[in-house]
Protein backbone atom coordinates (compact mmCIF):
# COMPACT_ATOMS: atom_id res chain seq x y z
CA UNK A 1 0.00 0.00 0.00
CA UNK A 2 2.75 2.41 1.00
CA UNK A 3 4.38 2.05 -2.38
CA UNK A 4 1.12 2.61 -4.22
CA UNK A 5 0.54 5.77 -2.24
CA UNK A 6 4.08 7.00 -2.77
CA UNK A 7 3.92 6.37 -6.50
CA UNK A 8 0.68 8.27 -6.71
CA UNK A 9 1.96 11.14 -4.57
CA UNK A 10 5.15 11.34 -6.60
CA UNK A 11 3.11 11.64 -9.74
CA UNK A 12 1.00 14.39 -8.19
CA UNK A 13 4.10 16.16 -6.98
CA UNK A 14 5.57 16.09 -10.45
CA UNK A 15 2.47 17.93 -11.67
CA UNK A 16 2.85 20.44 -8.83
CA UNK A 17 6.49 20.94 -9.75
CA UNK A 18 5.56 21.40 -13.39
CA UNK A 19 3.03 24.09 -12.54
CA UNK A 20 5.58 25.78 -10.32
CA UNK A 21 8.42 25.82 -12.85
CA UNK A 22 6.32 26.77 -15.87
CA UNK A 23 4.61 29.56 -13.92
CA UNK A 24 7.95 31.06 -12.94
CA UNK A 25 9.38 30.70 -16.45
CA UNK A 26 6.38 32.57 -17.83
CA UNK A 27 5.79 35.08 -15.05
CA UNK A 28 9.37 36.37 -14.70
CA UNK A 29 9.53 37.83 -18.23
CA UNK A 30 5.81 38.66 -18.53
CA UNK A 31 6.01 40.49 -15.21
CA UNK A 32 8.81 42.65 -16.58
CA UNK A 33 6.78 43.49 -19.68
CA UNK A 34 3.76 44.38 -17.52
CA UNK A 35 6.05 46.47 -15.34
CA UNK A 36 7.24 48.45 -18.37
CA UNK A 37 3.59 48.88 -19.38
CA UNK A 38 2.43 50.13 -16.01
CA UNK A 39 5.32 52.60 -15.73
CA UNK A 40 5.05 53.77 -19.34
CA UNK A 41 4.68 57.47 -20.15
CA UNK A 42 2.09 56.47 -22.72
CA UNK A 43 -1.26 56.74 -20.98
CA UNK A 44 -3.20 54.57 -23.38
CA UNK A 45 -0.92 51.74 -22.35
CA UNK A 46 -0.31 52.64 -18.73
CA UNK A 47 -3.88 52.86 -17.48
CA UNK A 48 -5.28 49.71 -19.12
CA UNK A 49 -2.28 47.78 -17.80
CA UNK A 50 -2.78 49.21 -14.32
CA UNK A 51 -6.46 48.26 -14.49
CA UNK A 52 -5.61 44.67 -15.40
CA UNK A 53 -3.05 44.43 -12.60
CA UNK A 54 -5.57 45.80 -10.15
CA UNK A 55 -8.23 43.27 -11.21
CA UNK A 56 -5.84 40.34 -11.07
CA UNK A 57 -4.41 41.29 -7.71
CA UNK A 58 -7.81 42.14 -6.29
CA UNK A 59 -9.56 38.85 -7.05
CA UNK A 60 -8.84 35.28 -5.93
CA UNK A 61 -6.61 33.14 -8.10
CA UNK A 62 -9.26 30.44 -7.80
CA UNK A 63 -11.80 32.66 -9.54
CA UNK A 64 -9.29 33.46 -12.27
CA UNK A 65 -8.61 29.78 -12.85
CA UNK A 66 -12.31 29.06 -13.27
CA UNK A 67 -12.93 32.02 -15.56
CA UNK A 68 -9.91 31.33 -17.73
CA UNK A 69 -10.78 27.67 -18.10
CA UNK A 70 -14.56 27.92 -18.58
CA UNK A 71 -14.71 31.44 -20.05
CA UNK A 72 -13.77 30.77 -23.65
CA UNK A 73 -16.17 27.85 -23.97
CA UNK A 74 -19.15 29.44 -22.24
CA UNK A 75 -18.75 33.06 -23.35
CA UNK A 76 -17.23 32.71 -26.80
CA UNK A 77 -18.72 29.30 -27.52
CA UNK A 78 -15.29 27.97 -28.34
CA UNK A 79 -13.19 26.05 -25.87
CA UNK A 80 -9.65 27.02 -26.84
CA UNK A 81 -8.13 24.78 -24.28
CA UNK A 82 -9.31 21.58 -25.87
CA UNK A 83 -10.73 18.67 -23.97
CA UNK A 84 -9.04 16.42 -21.53
CA UNK A 85 -6.36 16.87 -18.97
CA UNK A 86 -3.83 18.61 -21.19
CA UNK A 87 -6.37 21.35 -21.96
CA UNK A 88 -7.07 21.88 -18.29
CA UNK A 89 -3.37 21.93 -17.53
CA UNK A 90 -2.67 24.56 -20.18
CA UNK A 91 -5.51 26.74 -18.89
CA UNK A 92 -4.16 26.41 -15.36
CA UNK A 93 -0.65 27.43 -16.42
CA UNK A 94 -1.98 30.45 -18.31
CA UNK A 95 -3.99 31.56 -15.27
CA UNK A 96 -1.02 31.11 -12.95
CA UNK A 97 1.35 32.97 -15.25
CA UNK A 98 -1.00 35.95 -15.62
CA UNK A 99 -1.69 36.08 -11.90
CA UNK A 100 1.94 35.83 -10.83
CA UNK A 101 3.19 38.14 -13.58
CA UNK A 102 0.95 40.87 -12.14
CA UNK A 103 2.39 40.40 -8.66
CA UNK A 104 5.93 40.24 -10.05
CA UNK A 105 5.38 43.41 -12.09
CA UNK A 106 4.71 45.32 -8.88
CA UNK A 107 7.82 43.86 -7.29
CA UNK A 108 9.95 44.83 -10.30
CA UNK A 109 8.42 48.30 -10.22
CA UNK A 110 9.27 48.76 -6.56
CA UNK A 111 12.79 47.47 -7.19
CA UNK A 112 13.44 49.76 -10.13
CA UNK A 113 11.85 52.84 -8.59
CA UNK A 114 13.76 52.21 -5.38
CA UNK A 115 17.12 52.85 -7.04
CA UNK A 116 17.93 56.51 -6.36
CA UNK A 117 17.93 58.89 -9.31
CA UNK A 118 21.51 59.82 -8.38
CA UNK A 119 22.71 56.40 -9.54
CA UNK A 120 21.49 57.07 -13.08
CA UNK A 121 22.86 60.59 -13.00
CA UNK A 122 26.28 59.49 -11.75
CA UNK A 123 26.44 57.11 -14.71
CA UNK A 124 25.26 59.79 -17.12
CA UNK A 125 27.86 62.37 -16.12
CA UNK A 126 30.52 59.70 -16.60
CA UNK A 127 29.44 59.41 -20.21
CA UNK A 128 27.83 55.98 -19.92
CA UNK A 129 25.13 54.92 -22.34
CA UNK A 130 21.62 54.10 -21.13
CA UNK A 131 22.19 50.38 -21.50
CA UNK A 132 25.56 50.53 -19.74
CA UNK A 133 23.90 52.35 -16.86
CA UNK A 134 21.16 49.76 -16.70
CA UNK A 135 23.33 46.67 -16.89
CA UNK A 136 26.46 47.87 -15.06
CA UNK A 137 24.91 50.05 -12.38
CA UNK A 138 21.19 49.54 -11.89
CA UNK A 139 20.55 45.87 -12.58
CA UNK A 140 22.32 44.30 -9.60
CA UNK A 141 20.84 46.86 -7.24
CA UNK A 142 17.36 45.97 -8.49
CA UNK A 143 18.06 42.25 -8.08
CA UNK A 144 19.21 42.82 -4.53
CA UNK A 145 16.11 44.85 -3.75
CA UNK A 146 13.64 42.38 -5.22
CA UNK A 147 14.98 39.10 -3.88
CA UNK A 148 13.20 39.27 -0.50
CA UNK A 149 9.71 40.12 -1.85
CA UNK A 150 10.25 37.80 -4.82
CA UNK A 151 11.17 35.03 -2.39
CA UNK A 152 7.91 35.50 -0.53
CA UNK A 153 5.91 35.26 -3.74
CA UNK A 154 7.79 32.15 -4.83
CA UNK A 155 7.06 30.39 -1.54
CA UNK A 156 3.43 31.42 -1.86
CA UNK A 157 3.38 29.93 -5.36
CA UNK A 158 4.51 26.57 -3.97
CA UNK A 159 1.28 26.44 -1.98
CA UNK A 160 -0.91 28.14 -4.58
CA UNK A 161 -0.19 25.37 -7.09
CA UNK A 162 -2.76 23.33 -5.16
CA UNK A 163 -5.52 25.62 -6.45
CA UNK A 164 -5.16 24.02 -9.88
CA UNK A 165 -7.34 21.21 -8.60
CA UNK A 166 -10.49 23.38 -9.00
CA UNK A 167 -10.25 22.68 -12.71
CA UNK A 168 -9.23 19.09 -12.08
CA UNK A 169 -5.51 19.30 -12.62
CA UNK A 170 -4.23 16.31 -10.69
CA UNK A 171 -1.62 17.91 -8.51
CA UNK A 172 -0.34 16.40 -5.28
CA UNK A 173 -3.24 17.17 -2.95
CA UNK A 174 -5.63 15.66 -5.43
CA UNK A 175 -3.50 12.51 -5.40
CA UNK A 176 -3.49 12.41 -1.60
CA UNK A 177 -7.19 13.07 -1.25
CA UNK A 178 -8.03 10.31 -3.69
CA UNK A 179 -7.03 7.78 -1.01
CA UNK A 180 -9.70 9.04 1.37
CA UNK A 181 -12.42 8.01 -1.02
CA UNK A 182 -10.80 4.89 -2.41
CA UNK A 183 -9.23 3.39 0.72
CA UNK A 184 -10.36 5.47 3.68
CA UNK A 185 -6.79 6.58 4.32
CA UNK A 186 -5.97 10.01 5.74
CA UNK A 187 -2.21 9.69 6.13
CA UNK A 188 -1.44 10.19 2.42
CA UNK A 189 -2.93 13.64 2.80
CA UNK A 190 -0.66 14.36 5.74
CA UNK A 191 2.18 13.09 3.65
CA UNK A 192 1.54 15.68 0.97
CA UNK A 193 2.28 18.23 3.68
CA UNK A 194 5.75 16.75 4.01
CA UNK A 195 6.36 17.28 0.30
CA UNK A 196 5.35 20.94 0.60
CA UNK A 197 7.52 21.46 3.65
CA UNK A 198 10.57 19.92 2.00
CA UNK A 199 10.01 21.80 -1.21
CA UNK A 200 9.50 25.21 0.36
CA UNK A 201 12.29 24.46 2.82
CA UNK A 202 14.79 23.84 0.02
CA UNK A 203 13.63 26.97 -1.79
CA UNK A 204 14.00 29.08 1.35
CA UNK A 205 17.53 27.76 1.70
CA UNK A 206 18.41 28.57 -1.90
CA UNK A 207 16.91 32.04 -1.67
CA UNK A 208 18.81 32.65 1.53
CA UNK A 209 22.02 31.69 -0.22
CA UNK A 210 21.32 34.06 -3.08
CA UNK A 211 20.64 36.84 -0.61
CA UNK A 212 23.94 36.08 1.09
CA UNK A 213 25.78 36.22 -2.22
CA UNK A 214 24.63 39.82 -2.62
CA UNK A 215 25.47 40.83 0.91
CA UNK A 216 28.86 42.18 -0.14
CA UNK A 217 27.22 45.53 -0.90
CA UNK A 218 24.39 47.59 0.52
CA UNK A 219 21.77 49.62 -1.24
CA UNK B 1 41.03 81.21 -24.99
CA UNK B 2 38.80 80.44 -22.04
CA UNK B 3 38.30 76.84 -21.05
CA UNK B 4 34.66 77.48 -20.34
CA UNK B 5 32.29 80.17 -21.47
CA UNK B 6 28.78 80.06 -20.14
CA UNK B 7 26.55 82.59 -21.86
CA UNK B 8 23.04 83.76 -21.06
CA UNK B 9 21.84 80.46 -19.65
CA UNK B 10 18.16 80.43 -18.80
CA UNK B 11 16.09 77.56 -17.51
CA UNK B 12 12.51 77.22 -16.34
CA UNK B 13 10.69 74.36 -14.71
CA UNK B 14 7.11 74.92 -15.79
CA UNK B 15 6.23 78.41 -14.65
CA UNK B 16 9.25 78.94 -12.39
CA UNK B 17 12.24 80.62 -13.94
CA UNK B 18 15.16 79.05 -12.13
CA UNK B 19 18.03 80.56 -14.13
CA UNK B 20 17.84 83.95 -15.84
CA UNK B 21 20.58 84.98 -18.17
CA UNK B 22 23.41 83.42 -16.18
CA UNK B 23 26.93 83.63 -17.52
CA UNK B 24 30.58 83.48 -16.57
CA UNK B 25 33.93 82.54 -18.06
CA UNK B 26 36.66 80.39 -16.67
CA UNK B 27 40.31 80.30 -17.71
CA UNK B 28 42.44 77.19 -17.62
CA UNK B 29 43.53 76.32 -14.09
CA UNK B 30 41.08 78.73 -12.50
CA UNK B 31 38.66 77.98 -9.73
CA UNK B 32 35.30 79.66 -9.60
CA UNK B 33 33.20 79.50 -6.46
CA UNK B 34 29.46 79.91 -6.74
CA UNK B 35 27.73 81.02 -3.58
CA UNK B 36 24.14 81.88 -2.83
CA UNK B 37 21.27 80.89 -0.62
CA UNK B 38 19.37 77.67 -1.08
CA UNK B 39 16.98 77.71 -4.03
CA UNK B 40 18.95 80.30 -5.96
CA UNK B 41 19.62 77.91 -8.86
CA UNK B 42 23.19 76.79 -8.20
CA UNK B 43 22.51 73.07 -8.57
CA UNK B 44 20.45 73.66 -11.69
CA UNK B 45 23.35 75.58 -13.22
CA UNK B 46 25.77 72.72 -12.59
CA UNK B 47 23.24 70.24 -13.93
CA UNK B 48 22.98 72.31 -17.10
CA UNK B 49 26.76 72.25 -17.49
CA UNK B 50 26.72 68.47 -17.15
CA UNK B 51 23.79 68.10 -19.52
CA UNK B 52 21.52 66.62 -16.89
CA UNK B 53 19.17 69.50 -17.66
CA UNK B 54 18.74 71.17 -21.00
CA UNK B 55 18.79 74.97 -20.75
CA UNK B 56 16.02 76.87 -22.48
CA UNK B 57 18.41 79.53 -23.68
CA UNK B 58 22.10 80.32 -23.89
CA UNK B 59 25.34 78.68 -24.89
CA UNK B 60 28.00 76.49 -23.35
CA UNK B 61 31.39 76.78 -25.01
CA UNK B 62 34.40 74.69 -24.02
CA UNK B 63 37.85 75.46 -25.44
CA UNK B 64 36.18 77.46 -28.17
CA UNK B 65 33.90 74.61 -29.20
CA UNK B 66 30.19 75.27 -28.84
CA UNK B 67 28.82 72.25 -27.02
CA UNK B 68 25.39 73.64 -26.50
CA UNK B 69 23.47 76.38 -28.20
CA UNK B 70 19.80 76.70 -27.38
CA UNK B 71 19.12 78.26 -30.79
CA UNK B 72 20.72 75.30 -32.58
CA UNK B 73 19.17 72.06 -31.41
CA UNK B 74 21.07 69.90 -33.88
CA UNK B 75 23.75 69.51 -31.22
CA UNK B 76 21.43 67.57 -28.95
CA UNK B 77 21.59 63.96 -30.08
CA UNK B 78 22.09 61.33 -27.40
CA UNK B 79 25.61 60.53 -28.64
CA UNK B 80 26.61 64.21 -28.79
CA UNK B 81 25.40 64.78 -25.28
CA UNK B 82 27.39 61.82 -24.03
CA UNK B 83 30.50 63.13 -25.72
CA UNK B 84 29.90 66.64 -24.37
CA UNK B 85 29.56 65.33 -20.85
CA UNK B 86 33.12 64.07 -20.97
CA UNK B 87 34.33 67.67 -20.92
CA UNK B 88 32.85 67.97 -17.46
CA UNK B 89 33.03 66.03 -14.23
CA UNK B 90 30.49 66.36 -11.45
CA UNK B 91 30.85 65.59 -7.78
CA UNK B 92 27.43 65.33 -6.18
CA UNK B 93 26.38 66.47 -2.77
CA UNK B 94 25.29 62.92 -1.95
CA UNK B 95 28.36 61.14 -3.46
CA UNK B 96 26.29 58.72 -5.56
CA UNK B 97 28.94 56.04 -5.57
CA UNK B 98 27.95 52.74 -7.15
CA UNK B 99 27.39 50.47 -4.14
CA UNK B 100 28.26 47.18 -5.83
CA UNK B 101 31.74 48.30 -6.83
CA UNK B 102 34.78 48.82 -4.62
CA UNK B 103 36.38 52.26 -4.41
CA UNK B 104 38.76 51.17 -7.16
CA UNK B 105 35.90 49.70 -9.20
CA UNK B 106 34.01 52.97 -8.97
CA UNK B 107 36.98 54.91 -10.29
CA UNK B 108 37.69 52.44 -13.10
CA UNK B 109 34.20 51.65 -14.37
CA UNK B 110 33.54 54.50 -16.79
CA UNK B 111 37.04 54.35 -18.24
CA UNK B 112 36.75 50.63 -18.87
CA UNK B 113 33.41 51.02 -20.59
CA UNK B 114 34.73 53.86 -22.72
CA UNK B 115 37.84 51.90 -23.68
CA UNK B 116 35.67 49.22 -25.28
CA UNK B 117 34.89 51.66 -28.07
CA UNK B 118 38.56 52.00 -28.99
CA UNK B 119 39.59 50.42 -32.27
CA UNK B 120 42.61 48.75 -30.72
CA UNK B 121 40.67 47.44 -27.71
CA UNK B 122 40.77 43.80 -28.82
CA UNK B 123 44.52 43.60 -29.40
CA UNK B 124 45.55 45.91 -26.57
CA UNK B 125 42.96 44.86 -24.02
CA UNK B 126 45.34 43.85 -21.25
CA UNK B 127 47.54 46.89 -21.60
CA UNK B 128 44.56 49.26 -21.73
CA UNK B 129 42.94 47.76 -18.65
CA UNK B 130 46.22 47.84 -16.80
CA UNK B 131 46.70 51.51 -17.64
CA UNK B 132 43.20 52.31 -16.40
CA UNK B 133 43.88 50.45 -13.19
CA UNK B 134 47.19 52.20 -12.59
CA UNK B 135 45.64 55.59 -13.25
CA UNK B 136 42.79 54.79 -10.86
CA UNK B 137 45.19 53.68 -8.13
CA UNK B 138 47.18 56.87 -8.59
CA UNK B 139 44.02 58.98 -8.27
CA UNK B 140 42.99 57.15 -5.11
CA UNK B 141 46.45 57.74 -3.74
CA UNK B 142 46.05 61.45 -4.49
CA UNK B 143 42.86 61.61 -2.47
CA UNK B 144 44.55 59.68 0.33
CA UNK B 145 42.74 56.36 -0.04
CA UNK B 146 45.40 53.93 -1.20
CA UNK B 147 44.67 51.67 1.74
CA UNK B 148 40.90 51.71 1.17
CA UNK B 149 40.68 51.01 -2.52
CA UNK B 150 39.32 47.50 -2.15
CA UNK B 151 36.54 48.52 0.21
CA UNK B 152 32.92 48.98 -0.82
CA UNK B 153 31.17 52.33 -0.35
CA UNK B 154 29.20 51.18 2.70
CA UNK B 155 32.50 50.37 4.41
CA UNK B 156 33.73 53.95 4.01
CA UNK B 157 32.92 57.11 5.96
CA UNK B 158 31.11 59.94 4.23
CA UNK B 159 34.32 61.89 3.79
CA UNK B 160 36.06 58.88 2.28
CA UNK B 161 33.14 58.23 -0.04
CA UNK B 162 33.23 61.79 -1.25
CA UNK B 163 36.97 61.50 -1.91
CA UNK B 164 36.35 58.36 -3.97
CA UNK B 165 33.70 60.32 -5.86
CA UNK B 166 36.28 63.02 -6.59
CA UNK B 167 38.76 60.42 -7.87
CA UNK B 168 36.01 58.91 -10.00
CA UNK B 169 35.16 62.29 -11.50
CA UNK B 170 38.84 62.89 -12.29
CA UNK B 171 39.36 59.50 -13.92
CA UNK B 172 38.21 60.64 -17.35
CA UNK B 173 40.31 63.81 -17.09
CA UNK B 174 37.51 66.33 -17.61
CA UNK B 175 38.32 69.89 -18.70
CA UNK B 176 36.19 71.28 -15.92
CA UNK B 177 35.42 69.60 -12.62
CA UNK B 178 32.19 70.70 -10.94
CA UNK B 179 31.32 70.29 -7.28
CA UNK B 180 27.81 70.67 -5.90
CA UNK B 181 28.15 71.43 -2.20
CA UNK B 182 30.64 68.59 -1.76
CA UNK B 183 30.66 68.84 2.02
CA UNK B 184 27.02 69.63 2.78
CA UNK B 185 26.06 66.01 3.41
CA UNK B 186 29.01 65.41 5.73
CA UNK B 187 29.38 65.57 9.48
CA UNK B 188 31.33 68.72 10.37
CA UNK B 189 34.40 66.77 11.44
CA UNK B 190 34.65 65.17 8.00
CA UNK B 191 34.45 68.28 5.84
CA UNK B 192 38.13 69.10 6.38
CA UNK B 193 39.51 66.05 4.61
CA UNK B 194 37.37 66.69 1.54
CA UNK B 195 38.20 70.40 1.39
CA UNK B 196 41.86 69.51 1.70
CA UNK B 197 41.64 67.30 -1.38
CA UNK B 198 39.91 70.06 -3.34
CA UNK B 199 42.54 72.53 -2.21
CA UNK B 200 45.30 70.23 -3.43
CA UNK B 201 43.53 69.99 -6.80
CA UNK B 202 43.44 73.77 -6.99
CA UNK B 203 47.17 73.89 -6.31
CA UNK B 204 47.66 71.52 -9.24
CA UNK B 205 45.72 73.99 -11.41
CA UNK B 206 42.64 71.88 -11.90
CA UNK B 207 39.91 73.94 -13.53
CA UNK B 208 36.94 73.80 -11.18
CA UNK B 209 33.46 75.18 -10.57
CA UNK B 210 32.62 74.83 -6.90
CA UNK B 211 29.21 75.45 -5.40
CA UNK B 212 29.76 75.79 -1.69
CA UNK B 213 28.54 77.23 1.57
CA UNK B 214 32.06 77.15 3.03
CA UNK B 215 32.79 80.86 2.73
CA UNK B 216 36.30 80.79 4.13
CA UNK B 217 37.21 77.94 1.81
CA UNK B 218 35.77 79.78 -1.20
CA UNK B 219 37.72 82.85 -0.27
CA UNK B 220 41.00 80.92 -0.01
CA UNK B 221 40.69 78.69 -3.03
CA UNK B 222 38.72 80.59 -5.64
CA UNK B 223 40.10 82.91 -8.29
CA UNK B 224 36.59 84.17 -8.98
CA UNK B 225 33.44 84.26 -6.92
CA UNK B 226 29.91 84.43 -8.26
CA UNK B 227 27.04 85.29 -5.97
CA UNK B 228 23.69 84.07 -7.23
CA UNK B 229 20.28 84.93 -5.96
CA UNK B 230 16.91 83.98 -7.35
CA UNK B 231 18.38 82.65 -10.59
CA UNK B 232 20.54 85.63 -11.50
CA UNK B 233 24.20 86.46 -11.03
CA UNK B 234 24.00 89.35 -8.61
CA UNK B 235 27.69 89.95 -8.24
CA UNK B 236 30.88 88.46 -9.60
CA UNK B 237 34.53 89.24 -9.10
CA UNK B 238 37.63 88.26 -7.23
CA UNK B 239 37.23 86.93 -3.70
CA UNK B 240 38.60 90.23 -2.42
CA UNK B 241 35.92 92.15 -4.30
CA UNK B 242 32.95 89.95 -3.49
CA UNK B 243 33.82 89.08 0.11
CA UNK B 244 35.88 92.15 1.01
CA UNK B 245 33.99 94.88 -0.72
CA UNK B 246 30.59 93.72 -1.96
CA UNK B 247 28.70 96.32 -3.99
CA UNK B 248 25.20 94.90 -4.09
CA UNK B 249 22.72 95.15 -1.27
CA UNK B 250 21.72 91.46 -1.68
CA UNK B 251 25.34 90.28 -1.49
CA UNK B 252 25.95 92.27 1.65
CA UNK B 253 22.88 90.82 3.34
CA UNK B 254 23.77 87.29 2.32
CA UNK B 255 27.33 87.58 3.61
CA UNK B 256 26.13 89.13 6.86
CA UNK B 257 23.86 86.16 7.44
CA UNK B 258 26.82 83.85 6.98
CA UNK B 259 29.23 85.74 9.20
CA UNK B 260 26.69 85.71 12.02
CA UNK B 261 26.79 81.92 12.14
N1 LIG C 1 13.35 69.25 -11.47
C1 LIG C 1 12.79 70.36 -10.95
N2 LIG C 1 11.49 70.63 -11.15
C2 LIG C 1 10.93 71.75 -10.66
N3 LIG C 1 11.58 72.68 -9.95
C3 LIG C 1 12.88 72.48 -9.72
C4 LIG C 1 13.57 71.32 -10.19
N4 LIG C 1 14.86 71.40 -9.82
C5 LIG C 1 14.98 72.55 -9.13
N5 LIG C 1 13.80 73.20 -9.07
C6 LIG C 1 13.57 74.51 -8.42
O1 LIG C 1 14.54 75.39 -8.89
C7 LIG C 1 14.97 76.26 -7.88
C8 LIG C 1 16.46 76.25 -7.76
O2 LIG C 1 16.89 75.00 -7.30
P1 LIG C 1 18.40 74.57 -7.17
O3 LIG C 1 19.06 74.75 -8.47
O4 LIG C 1 18.42 73.24 -6.57
O5 LIG C 1 18.94 75.66 -6.15
P2 LIG C 1 20.20 75.60 -5.19
O6 LIG C 1 21.07 74.48 -5.62
O7 LIG C 1 20.84 76.95 -5.34
O8 LIG C 1 19.67 75.41 -3.81
C9 LIG C 1 14.25 75.84 -6.60
O9 LIG C 1 13.17 76.71 -6.40
C10 LIG C 1 13.78 74.46 -6.93
O10 LIG C 1 12.58 74.19 -6.26
MG1 LIG D 1 21.77 72.85 -4.52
Amino acid sequence: MFQTVMASLNEGFLKTLEIFVLTLLGAFPLGLIICFGSTSQFRLLKYPVKLIVWCVRGTPLMLQLLIIYYGPGLILGNNWWGNGSSGRFTAAIVAFIINYACYFSEIYRGGIEGVPKGQYEAGQVLGMTKSQIFFKVIFLQVIKRIIPPMGNEIITLVKDTSLARVIAVYEIIWSGQAFIKSSGLIWPLFFTGVYYLLFSGILTLLLGRLEKKLEFFRV
Amino acid sequence: MSVLEVKNISKSFGETEVLKDVGFTLEKGEVIAIIGSSGSGKTTLLRCLNFLETPDGGQIIVNGETLFDASNRTLCSETDIRKNRLHFGLVFQSFNLFPQYTALGNVKLAGELLAKQRDDYKEQRRQILQDIEEKACELLRQVGLSDKMHLYPHQLSGGQQQRVAIARALALAPDVLCFDEPTSALDPELTGEVLKVIRSLAEKNTTMVIVTHEMQFARDVADKVVFMDDGVVVEAGTPEQVFGNPQQERTIRFLERYSEQ
